[in-house]
């Protein structure tokens, strides 16, 4: 059974399930799992890959057809130093797609707002596609959006800690309020914290320690692309419960019947 | 501010009577803490924890696992002077030690560099001694300048620098910075630096804090193991880096842990520490502190650097020489110290490849700072 595919600017994805290529024990492993994963875009560290080396061994084992490539610009501390960073990846990987990561803090990777907005808005004007990581702030993602970017990306938990949901709340408000696509980017550390999100009207998610770092990398994201087509397939189908308006009894207007 | 009035706020022998009155049930409450704390380091890293030495190691591979993933960074130095007015009873370079001195020009510095990028590197540790008539900022600057477009991270371990030397060298590309306290023993810390500009202790110890202000984007910190008791200094290590990743929250940190190797005039070490010693150390690192490096130089053994790499350790060197021009311009000059593992970077990255790491080159891109923040 088929899900609805999801619209990101002007590309279509099949599969709700993003990934990153950090920490695998090797290149040839990370290439297997993400084949597993089904997913068709895939985020790189700019500093992990030499964009002057046309056989830079991240990149080799990326090159298949499914795959479109999200630059991303971990590492910088500032929108400037983002700015920059961006225009060289759009150079060297031949994409105008760009994952946004300003975190200035190196020990738990939480993203700055402010220069995230500040970037965001620069970067739209430069003609990126820009999917900006962010804090699960509902007005955040609005500012975001008004300046133009093709998604919003909020955290589930911090990065790398695979916690799962635990800013539910804002982005019940987030997916609410949004008129483009929500990823949730971060902390998800099972598949189950994957279909949870798919199954609340997440468009997608982010997954990489949870694939990398696990006992067996492929089944893991062979694990992972089915929870995300099971929490997807949920979605559209209508939950059942809990609802979130009461409707067991009436007493205020039985009176009428 | 800085971290003085917070070193003096723990004696010494204060810090150290309570490391050995540790006992068993603070090292179990200790391992069993969710989020460990200095009192917690303590029991760890005191005599009492001996026995929990497995476990200790499994809880700390996980969590380096967890946070970096099947990855070791490979970075290599690459030794640009050994000129030095200080006299510092350990070293190889000491003043006193009468030994033929180089300080390499930007050519040979170069014909360096050809050999470490053929070698696969991409991140190079530059280190001097302490010079400042000839190796001083000036030269430092020149040497960023000259390696900047062949390598995507710049490390320096040289001497402690203003604020301003500082602010100038990080545009140039000077991405981290290694400066080691040797010993919080400020009554050692003398007898072992009696002579140049290195014997002022408080300069150096507040050296992490002229880089935090700076911006440094990494500052590796560490004590040289065998000048004084090696837990109580390394808690010291501990408390400074806890201070500094509250106060300089932009920047990333790594320690060290050099053991003392044989150098030509030097010392024997006052205080050993045995592997067993060292592992109970690195793991106690990693449970106080889930995100800072550990790194691992050709100073110790391959054998043990085989087993250590996958109990926290992030970063490792390999085919280290410790001579300015070590590599191609004068392979036979005397080294710094003697390294005790000489396989090549090849053989380093394939052990780490048969043991399930990814060997990582480059994890870092000069584009990302062309625009130091403020």
């Amino acid at each position: 059974m088929k899900t609805q595919p999801l619209r990101i600017a002007d590309r279509v994805f099949t599969s709700r399930l993003f990934t990153g290529t950090g920490k695998f024990s090797s290149a040839a492993l990370m290439e297997e799992a993400l084949l597993a994963s089904g997913s068709e875009l895939v985020t790189v560290a700019l500093k992990r890959v030499d964009v002057t080396n046309p056989e830079d061994d991240l990149l080799r084992h990326l090159s298949h057809p499914q795959f479109n490539l999200l630059p991303n610009t971990s590492g910088v501390r500032t929108a400037k130093e983002a700015v920059f960073a961006a225009q060289l990846a759009r150079e060297a990987l031949e994409t105008n797609w760009l994952k946004l990561e300003i975190h200035p803090d190196p020990k738990y990777l939480l993203p700055d707002p402010i220069e995230t907005l500040k970037a965001a808005e620069e970067l739209v004007k430069l003609g990126f596609v820009v999917l900006p990581y962010v804090h699960a702030d509902p007005v955040l993602c609005k500012r975001l959006e008004e300046v133009g970017v093709a998604a919003v990306m909020p955290l589930g938990a911090p990065i790398g800690s695979n916690k799962g949901l635990l800013t539910r709340e804002f982005l019940e408000i987030i997916i609410d309020q949004s008129r483009v696509p929500v990823v949730v980017d971060a902390g998800l550390g099972a598949p189950s914290h994957a279909a949870a999100a798919l199954e609340m009207g997440v468009d997608a998610v982010l997954v990489n320690t949870a694939i990398a770092v696990a006992g067996n990398p492929v089944a893991m994201a062979h694990a992972f692309r089915l929870a995300v087509e099971a929490g997807r397939l949920a979605y559209e189908a209508r939950l059942a419960a809990p609802r979130a308006h009461a409707v067991a009894s009436s007493p205020l207007t039985s009176f009428l019947d | 501010m800085s971290f003085r009035p917070i070193f003096e706020a723990h004696p010494w022998e204060e810090v150290k009577a309570g490391i050995y009155a540790k006992t068993a049930a603070d090292v179990e409450q200790a391992l069993r803490a969710p989020k460990r704390t200095l009192e917690d380091f303590k029991a760890l890293i005191s005599p009492a924890a001996a026995p929990y030495l497995e476990q200790m190691a499994q809880l700390s591979q996980a969590a380096t696992r967890k946070r970096f993933g099947n990855t070791v960074q490979l970075y290599v130095p690459l030794y640009l002077s050994n000129e030095c007015q200080n006299i510092c009873t350990y070293c190889g370079f000491s003043l006193d030690n009468k030994i033929r001195r180089r300080t390499l020009s930007s050519v040979e510095i170069l014909q360096e560099a050809a050999v470490l990028k053929g070698w696969g590197y991409d991140h190079v540790l530059l280190v001097t001694g302490e010079a400042n008539q000839t190796v001083g900022v000036d030269y430092l600057e020149q040497a960023l300048r000259t390696l900047r477009p062949h390598f995507a991270h710049l490390s320096m371990e040289v001497q402690p620098l203003d604020q301003d030397e500082y602010e100038r060298l990080i545009p140039e590309g000077l991405n981290t910075v290694l400066v080691y306290q040797e010993t919080y023993h400020q009554e050692d810390y003398k007898k072992h630096h009696p002579k140049g500009k290195k014997s002022n202790f408080h300069y150096r110890l507040e050296t992490p804090d002229r880089l935090g202000r700076a911006g440094i984007h990494k500052l590796g910190l560490g004590v040289l193991i065998g000048l004084e008791d090696w837990r109580t200094d390394s808690f010291y290590t501990a408390l400074h880096l806890g201070y500094l990743e509250r106060t300089y929250w932009q920047t990333k940190y790594s320690l060290s842990f050099p053991r003392l190797r044989p150098a030509e005039g030097m010392l024997p070490p006052k205080v050993e520490m045995s592997d067993r010693e060292l592992v109970q150390l690195i793991c106690a690192y990693r449970l106080l502190n889930e995100e800072v490096e550990l790194s691992i130089s050709t100073r110790e053994s391959p054998a043990f650097r085989d087993h250590v790499v996958k109990l926290g350790i992030t970063s490792i060197s390999a085919g280290s020489k410790t001579n300015p021009g070590g590599y191609a311009v004068a392979p036979e000059s005397l080294e710094q110290f003697e390294i005790s593992d000489e396989r090549s970077p090849a053989e380093i990255a394939a052990m780490l490849r048969r043991q399930g790491y990814e060997p990582v080159w480059k994890d870092w891109d000069n584009a990302l700072m062309s625009f130091p923040s403020q």
